[in-house]
């Protein structure tokens, strides 16, 4: 049966594929002619936001991306960092938002697919995943069937693929109610020869279609994540893709496998805009052309179109350009692993990208205008306004530091994520070394036979979206920074950053500002705290019936640990231990959680971050743990003081006796301010760090003591541990399961 | 004394299964394909865990149907010992190689956590290096775990002590009957249990109560052969 492929194309089908008046007339400039309906469908695959970037391309250029450890940066499948001893960290953040808003399992979970076919695709095993999860209000209808959905859809992928999930986030804000945010991190280990990229090179050389068949599903999802939401969001159901975790094993094992052979030249998975993308990227960066027929792409449907066929984002599946005297032994891995092996073109040199379907050219475009020429906007900005600084005194003490303390334990953005993260597997592999619940995941490194080296990575990511909204350069500041905090207190040194920018609509000029402006404040601090962007991925139009979410940059990182033995939890007090203070007491309560949850209260602007104190005392805390002398770090960040404190005792189960005396006790409980630890150290270590710590100007105070099994803060906390682990780990499964569920042993 | 892996296409704690093997055993065990109709001669076989072939009909429903595990059952029935593991559990009770079935965790979730296992039958040969009574902690790692017989089956495993392992202290992660984590077939020498002993061999990992199974298992099986 022969399919059409032939639609007039009118100015309303310009508009529904997302291409505005003046994009098109350059289309059709550069093509020389009106496109086919197929080429319509590849320009806008191409051009879209998801794609092309073209609302944040100008800005993305300035942010520092190199360093010395860097070897590639962005604009491949993922950035990759060395880490010494000939092997190398791959990594990447990705949203998927959009997808996961509309069918919470299948979006997540393909977007956790799609993260971890990045990093293998450029030759790495994948050891450790992550996932930054905004949703909408607890109180809202939607937010626990989304909740469950998500994570569910992000174990059911992770688990079954077999990697480790060692950290994330999760918050909620009303403004999140009808768009989510799903951000998914995944990072692998390869050997620093063994990088493989997708710059074709050859003419005449085979294109292969490798993995699983395509299908309907997904078709024109990039174009779908690059406009609004309205009222007709299910309509969009189709356009999420659905995820196959035993076959992207199988992909993952066969690519490893094939890469061994020296078969491959170049390689690149089928993503956003599936066929499409993958070979005009491969083509466009290797100066060639590419050919395809689609006659020889594996399908699982009857009578798919050439559109169809080019814009389905059917997962698990990769296109590669394989050395042509290869091509028996790579079709051999592949039907060992049961999946399709197509040789399906072929390389060019006429720089076109034609595409045939039933012996008919369906598309025939200029390869390196589809891919470079995609429209670049300056969009128009506006700065945005600075809230004024709270002082303590202006902002109201509710005066019971129990209750608020107990309170904000329970709060949503506070409280225990153990019902989240026990849904992932943490542990496969066997090399996690610290699961989430703490600063960072940390997971060590192993040679071939499996055998520790006794170095380590440790993961965070981190971003607070309620300062971006306030004031977002401090806001992307303080994300990086965050991130180099939790790196630190674990005792890594930071390698290097991926960011993954979730904004509303860029064509408002409000919108526009936050995104520059957050930019701007990323910028700063990576330069700083010398942790270079290498990969990223750009999310905007999160908005729905025209109501933006919070700006919410998200930043993932990688820091490397020397030496395993010495590396610090946030659990590992014992009875007598000094608690130290690295840092000042806080004054801040502008944007803090305290004035969220305990006033009612989004308001002022939050904690500057001072880069240069954040390295200082980084390194200072760094340093400490690794003379092997730290029992139990912790950064204070959410919730303040009082909250890094009952952290630390909740998860060692050790009581602690903090002397404090402020005029403002509620800003020196539950100030925000940055920058700042707390350290353990037995006792006759915390003269020492004391005196190390005034030798290098770093603020420093001493506590308290690690004792008994209450937190006893001044004349103003006396909480038992008990009675907080009640709070901390109840509001979640309440919330969900709506019952009081037994508490966990918190081992 | 050799041991052999089973490898599927969807396994995933095989690398786990192997590494344990290779460090406490001194050396690598020998790797079987799923669709190996012969294995060598060996004296351990291991299913370990992951989704074998996807578990989406049933977990391990295909993967017990697969040319190895006829093999797998002849040498069973000669008196090899076998271990499942996790997904490796599913398909021995799958391929009828040990009574009963794992179904949905009675929470309807994935569950990755700490919990603690009793061993309730020190003298099988895979748990010999353990005590009577012995409460060891052990990370489990599933979403169908939750343990199901009938009562006369029930019963039987009872009486003969074919209950190896039970989830102790109220940890019991997924509603199995009679707190079961790990069962023996009747002629001891079939082992499955859910939770993951292979990852918990090392100090990294916190603990490394999981050696003794693999030591007892493999001093056993030397001796044998011996």
């Amino acid at each position: 049966m022969t399919v059409t492929n032939t639609f007039p194309v009118t100015p309303e089908l310009v508009e529904e594929h997302g291409l505005s008046q003046e994009e098109y007339a350059r289309i059709v400039d550069l093509t020389g002619r009106k496109p086919s309906f197929t080429e319509l469908g590849i320009w806008s695959a191409m051009w879209n936001e998801h794609c092309s970037y073209k609302s944040s391309k100008k800005w993305l250029k300035t942010l520092p991306t190199t360093g010395p450890r860097v070897i590639q940066g962005p604009g491949e499948n993922a950035g990759v960092v060395d880490i010494g001893n000939g092997e190398c960290v791959v990594f990447k953040m990705e949203s998927h938002n959009h997808p996961s808003f509309i069918e919470p399992y299948q979006g997540a979970a393909t977007g956790v697919g799609g993260i971890l076919r990045d990093v293998f695709t450029m030759g790495a095993r994948p050891v450790a995943a992550m996932n930054a999860l905004r949703f909408g209000s607890p109180d809202h209808p939607k937010t626990k069937h989304l909740v469950s959905g998500v994570v569910a859809g992000i174990g059911g992928y992770g688990n079954s693929f077999g990697v480790p999930t060692v950290g994330g986030e999760v918050n909620f804000h009303p403004r999140y109610n009808g768009n989510i945010l799903v951000n998914a991190f995944a990072a692998g280990i390869a050997k620093t020869d063994g990088i493989f990229l997708s710059e074709a090179k050859g003419v005449g050389l085979p294109i292969v279609y490798l993995g699983a068949k395509t299908g309907r599903d997904g078709v024109g999802g990039a174009t779908m994540a690059s406009a609004e939401f309205g009222e007709d969001i299910e309509q969009k159901r189709p356009t999420v893709q659905v995820g196959d975790p035993f076959t992207e094993k199988c992909l993952l094992e066969a690519c490893l496998e094939l890469m061994k052979t020296g078969a491959v030249v170049a390689i690149q998975d089928m993503g956003a805009a599936g066929l499409t993308c993958s070979a005009v990227e491969m083509g466009a960066k290797g100066n060639l052309g590419v050919e395809l027929n689609l006659d020889l792409v594996p399908v699982r449907e009857e009578s798919m179109s050439a559109y169809e066929m080019m814009l389905s984002e059917s997962q698990e599946r990769m296109l590669m350009v394989l050395d042509p005297s290869r091509e028996k032994d790579a079709r051999a891995v592949f039907e060992k692993w049961n999946l399709d092996f197509a040789t399906v073109g072929k390389t060019t040199d006429d720089l076109r990208f034609r595409v045939l379907h039933q012996g008919e050219e369906v598309a025939n475009l200029p390869i390196k205008e589809l891919g470079d020429e995609a429209p670049e906007y300056d969009r128009p900005w506006v700065e945005p306004e600075s809230p004024p600084v709270l002082e303590p005194h202006a902002v109201e003490n509710t005066g019971d530091y129990n209750k608020a303390l107990l309170d904000l334990l329970n709060s949503p953005d506070l409280c225990s994520r153990r019902w989240v993260w026990e849904q992932y597997d943490t542990l496969i592999q066997a090399n996690t070394l610290q699961i989430p619940g703490g600063d960072a995941g940390v997971i060590r490194l192993v040679d071939d036979q499996g055998e520790a080296t006794g170095r380590a990575l440790a993961f965070t990511s981190d971003v607070t979206p309620r300062y971006c909204e306030a004031d977002p350069m401090e806001g992307g500041k303080q994300a990086v920074a965050e991130c180099f905090r939790n790196l630190c207190a674990v005792g890594a040194e930071p390698l290097a950053t991926t960011d993954n920018l979730n904004f509303g609509n860029p064509e408002k000029p409000k919108i526009m500002g936050q995104l520059v402006f957050a930019i701007k404040g990323i910028g700063e601090a990576v330069e700083s705290l010398s942790m270079p962007i290498v990969s990223g991925n750009v999310s905007l139009y999160n908005e729905t019936n025209g109501l933006g979410i919070l700006p919410t940059p998200t930043i993932g990182a990688v820091g490397l640990i020397e030496d395993t033995s010495k590396i610090a939890s946030i659990g590992g007090a014992n009875d007598g231990d000094v608690l130290v203070l690295v840092g000042l007491e806080a004054t801040h309560l502008g944007q803090s959680l305290y004035m969220r949850e305990c006033l009612g209260l989004e308001t002022g602007a939050p904690p500057p971050v001072d880069l240069m104190t954040e390295r200082m005392r980084g390194e200072f805390v760094r340093a400490a743990i690794g003379s092997g002398q730290v029992s139990a770090c912790h950064d204070v960040s959410d919730g303040g003081l009082a909250i890094a404190v009952a952290e630390m005792c909740m998860a060692s189960s050790k009581g602690a006796v903090i002397e404090l005396e402020s005029d403002q006790p509620h800003a020196a409980l539950f100030g925000e301010d940055q920058s700042r630890y707390l350290v353990a150290v037995p006792q006759d270590y915390a003269d020492m760090l004391a005196a190390n710590a005034e030798g290098s100007g770093i603020s420093y105070s001493r506590l308290g003591t690690f004792v008994g099994d209450r937190l006893t803060i001044g004349d103003y906390v006396s909480i038992s541990i008990e009675e907080m682990k009640a709070a901390h780990e109840s509001w979640f499964p309440e919330f969900m399961d709506g019952k009081p569920q037994e508490l966990q042993a918190a081992e | 004394m050799t041991p052999a892996v089973i490898l599927f296409p969807g396994s995933n704690r095989d690398r786990d299964m192997i590494a344990a093997l290779t460090k406490i055993s001194g050396k690598p065990p020998v790797l079987i394909w799923h669709t190996d109709t012969e294995i060598p001669n060996v004296d351990l076989i291991v299913v370990p865990g992951g989704f074998s072939y996807g578990d989406y009909l049933r977990s391990g429903a295909i993967a017990a149907r697969s040319p190895v595990m006829r093999e797998i059952a002849r040498r069973a029935a000669k008196g090899v010992k076998i271990l499942g593991v996790c997904n490796g559990f599913q398909i021995l009770t799958e391929a009828g190689l040990l009574p009963g079935a794992l179904m949905r965790n009675a929470g309807l979730r994935f569950v990755c956590r700490q919990v603690k296992l009793k061993v309730e039958n020190a003298h099988t040969a895979f748990t010999q290096h353990y005590w009577d009574g012995q409460v060891i902690p052990c990370p489990v790692a599933h979403h169908d775990g939750n343990y199901f017989a009938d009562p006369r089956t029930l019963r039987a495993l009872e009486d003969n002590k074919q209950i190896v392992f039970r989830y102790a202290d109220d940890t019991n992660p997924n509603g199995s009957i009679n707190d079961i984590a790990g069962i023996i077939n009747k002629k001891g020498n079939v082992l499955g249990m859910m939770p993951h002993p292979e990852n918990l061999i090392e100090a990294d990992h916190g603990n490394i109560s999981g050696r003794r199974l693999f030591e007892s298992v493999l001093e056993v099986a030397a001796s044998e052969a011996a």
